[in-house]
């Protein structure tokens, strides 16, 4: 086909190819305008609608984002209030607690502060002072003796009267002393009973202290979500996203145990339900060892929404305490037989694996009779697996919290991930409304270059033209001029 | 409205997953063996291999498969021949005392087995076998030919017909030369390409395997 084109106006495919392109470059610059219309318009075109696509999707990523806030935000509320709740009952449970006992310590306190006082004023009682008559003695006692031994003897009996005195003044100065003495060391306890009675006080109002504090941290994170702050979107984001993959792991970590709960009651539930029977393409006896753990796995969903801890069912929380309390025990029964129905499974593993292992021994020894093998320290591994039939149910109840964790986590996990692919998909449009645009243009230029020699001639007559009727401009202005 | 998607989400994860950890093993067709026992002449000294062969598909098959081992004597249309037969139970440990008993059943016929059979009716063998297999209705069906595939009737029996096979892998077992393939080794060709072709065109797989190590070959898990 392209042969023939090629030698449809010369046997030469040179002359025939440069002629096609003569009328091929003829047609094209005969059509120049409506080609260039069409190159702009088709990539303008393409441009507007990609820009207006755009523009849906950034209304969309502002309104998912916004959405996303909120519910941060309503989140962020929710736990912030009930962080707060919880310190104020912890508060609470202080001021019950310890503060109740203050009367006491307040009277024990004032106790030992009335036996001190009165310890300290009997202390302070004044030691006895020497007779009133000792100074005329002691004067008289120290005249100087003439010499007369009558003198000599009345004034040594004075001088004995007064040291005697003196003595006895002594005496009982000391025993004063002496009983202060005591009583002051007698208020040593009272003191210690008092400095530690303020020791515990000052550490219950730290403890207070402690909690108040928390509680203003708590309230101004509160104020921050109240008030919608950049700073508080973004802690409650990380939050999210930390929760998140915490909570994701702790999944896997519970999932895997699933599936060891799984492994060790599947093959015994064969002896129950049968080995061979399917459900679609399901074993009924792993069906069966499914729906076992699954009812395990709501058990403890329900022992930890009856606990108050979880709270995914709001129809068991807002239960009456008694009837919670109700259901609390019968889910934890029920849990407990069902562990005991799995620890029993898991003996019953060991046995027929037991139980196997003799028939493949008897069938790998021909003409050998089958018979158990009696393995040393078989025990060990029968206990083993009763004791995790037992503790895996109990186990994989605690998924209850990860899962909350999990759920609340996911929605604002998926919001970014949504604001992020909504986020790419804008860029991407606008890139490649932008690409079209651009290519529009460039296809006008490539065109242009393929008629460039018509163009050339084109705007050759054209300034030819424009100098031509310049020239004639000029010759009439000298004219007139000439004439004016 | 919030909570119902929560406790949705909750329960399709969880139901998820384990479905998604219990469904790695796909449904298993039940499988139906027959064995059939060349008895005549030499070939009995065989007979210990078969034994092998049996404990393997014994250790082998699982709840709900059916297996049974029949001799092949100078008729072996007739239910007499059948030394042991059993449809394994559904719970695991009574399959286990089936096969002990099975066990038990081809080792004592082993012990009294002296003499062989002066005929050798091999198409008799798997017509019955045939028939047994396709009343168990299982996926998977087999026959296999412990013998060296040499037929030998009695006068008057007739078995040059078509035999219907549909959908049954026959495997022929320790096909051993005979004295006469010795000197002319096509002999033994022809007869592994006669009983081929006679079952192909019954509507049944082929397969040879003599080499009794690679028993894993035999069936599928």
């Amino acid at each position: 086909m392209a042969n023939e084109l090629l030698q449809v106006w010369s046997d030469s495919p040179a002359t025939s190819l440069v002629i096609w392109a003569v009328i091929a470059i003829i047609i094209l610059y005969l059509g120049r305008k409506q080609a260039h219309q069409l190159f702009w318009t088709s990539g303008y075109s393409i441009y507007s609608t990609l820009r207006v696509w755009a523009f849906g999707v950034s209304k969309l990523e502002k309104r998912l984002t916004q959405r996303n806030h909120e519910v941060l935000l309503a989140n962020g509320e929710k736990a912030a209030e009930k962080a707060i709740e919880r310190e104020f009952t912890r508060i609470n449970n202080i001021v019950k607690r310890d503060l109740s006992g203050y009367p006491s310590l307040h009277r024990q306190i004032s106790e030992s502060i009335e036996n001190i006082e009165s310890d300290y004023q009997k202390s302070t009682q004044v030691a006895p002072l020497p007779p009133a008559w000792g100074n005329v003695v002691e004067t008289i006692a120290s005249l100087p003796s003439s010499g007369d031994p009558t003198v000599v003897k009345i004034l040594t009996n004075i001088k004995k009267a007064v040291d005697e005195s003196h003595a006895q003044t002594l005496k009982a100065f000391k025993k004063s002393a002496a009983e202060s003495h005591r009583l002051l060391s007698a208020m040593q306890p009272h003191w210690r009973n008092i400095d530690s009675k303020l020791n515990q006080v000052d550490e219950k109002i730290n403890g207070l202290d402690q909690c108040s504090k928390n509680i203003d941290q708590q309230i101004a994170d509160y104020a921050e979500i109240l008030h919608k702050k950049d700073s508080a979107l973004s802690a409650l984001g990380s939050s999210a996203l930390t929760q998140f993959f915490i909570s994701g792991l702790v999944l896997i970590i519970a999932v895997l145990g699933g599936l060891i709960n799984f492994q060790l009651i599947a093959m015994p539930m064969s002896e129950m339900v049968g080995g061979s029977s399917y459900i679609g393409s399901m074993k009924t006896s792993d069906i069966a060892a499914l729906v076992i753990i699954l009812i395990e796995i709501a058990m403890g969903l329900f022992l930890f929404e009856s606990l108050r801890i979880t709270g995914l069912f709001p129809i068991i929380g807002t239960m009456e305490d008694r009837m919670r309390r109700r259901m609390m025990v019968v889910t934890f029964i029920l849990l407990t037989i069902l562990a005991t129905i799995e620890a029993s499974l898991a003996y019953m593993r060991d046995l027929l694996a037991l139980d196997r292992e003799a028939l493949q021994q008897s069938l790998v020894n021909v003409g050998a009779a089958g018979g158990i093998v009696e393995a040393q320290f078989r025990w060990i591994p029968s206990i083993g697996q009763m004791i995790m039939g037992f503790i895996l149910p109990f186990a994989l109840a605690f998924i209850a919290i990860p899962l909350e964790s999990f759920i609340h986590s996911l929605r604002v996990v998926l919001g970014l991930v949504a604001i992020g692919l909504l986020r790419t998909l804008r860029l991407v449009l606008r890139m490649v409304g932008g690409f079209f645009k651009h290519l529009s243009k460039m296809m006008i230029y490539l065109f242009d270059i393929f008629i460039m020699l018509p163009l050339s001639i084109e705007q050759l007559v054209k300034s030819r033209q424009s100098d031509k009727s310049k020239s004639e401009q000029q010759k009439e202005n000298v004219s007139v001029q000439k004439l004016g | 409205m919030k909570q119902l998607i929560k406790c949705v989400i909750a329960i399709s994860f969880v139901l998820g997953v384990l479905l998604l950890s219990a469904c790695g093993e796909g449904k298993r067709e039940n499988r139906a063996v027959y064995l059939l026992l060349d008895t005549s002449g030499t070939y009995t000294e065989e007979l210990q291999k078969a034994q092998v062969i049996i404990n393997y598909l014994l250790a082998t098959l699982d709840s709900g498969d059916s297996i049974a081992v029949a001799r092949i004597d100078s008729g072996s249309f007739s239910e007499k021949d059948i030394i042991a037969k059993a449809t394994f139970d559904l719970r695991p440990s009574t399959a286990n005392d089936q096969k002990r008993l099975f066990k038990q059943q081809i080792d004592n016929f082993v012990a009294q087995v002296k003499f062989g059979s002066r005929n050798t009716d091999i198409t008799g063998g798997v017509v019955q076998a045939s028939d047994f297999v396709n009343e168990t209705q299982a996926g998977e069906k087999y026959v296999f030919i412990f013998s060296d595939l040499e037929e030998d009737l009695p006068k008057g029996h007739i078995r040059n017909f078509p035999i219907d096979v549909h959908g049954i892998n026959v495997v022929a077992l320790n096909v051993t030369k005979l004295r006469s393939d010795n000197v002319d080794p096509r002999d033994y060709k022809h007869r592994l390409l006669a009983w081929q072709q006679r079952v192909e065109k019954g509507g049944g797989i082929w397969r040879v395997l003599n080499d009794l190590e690679r028993l894993d070959r035999l069936i599928s898990y």
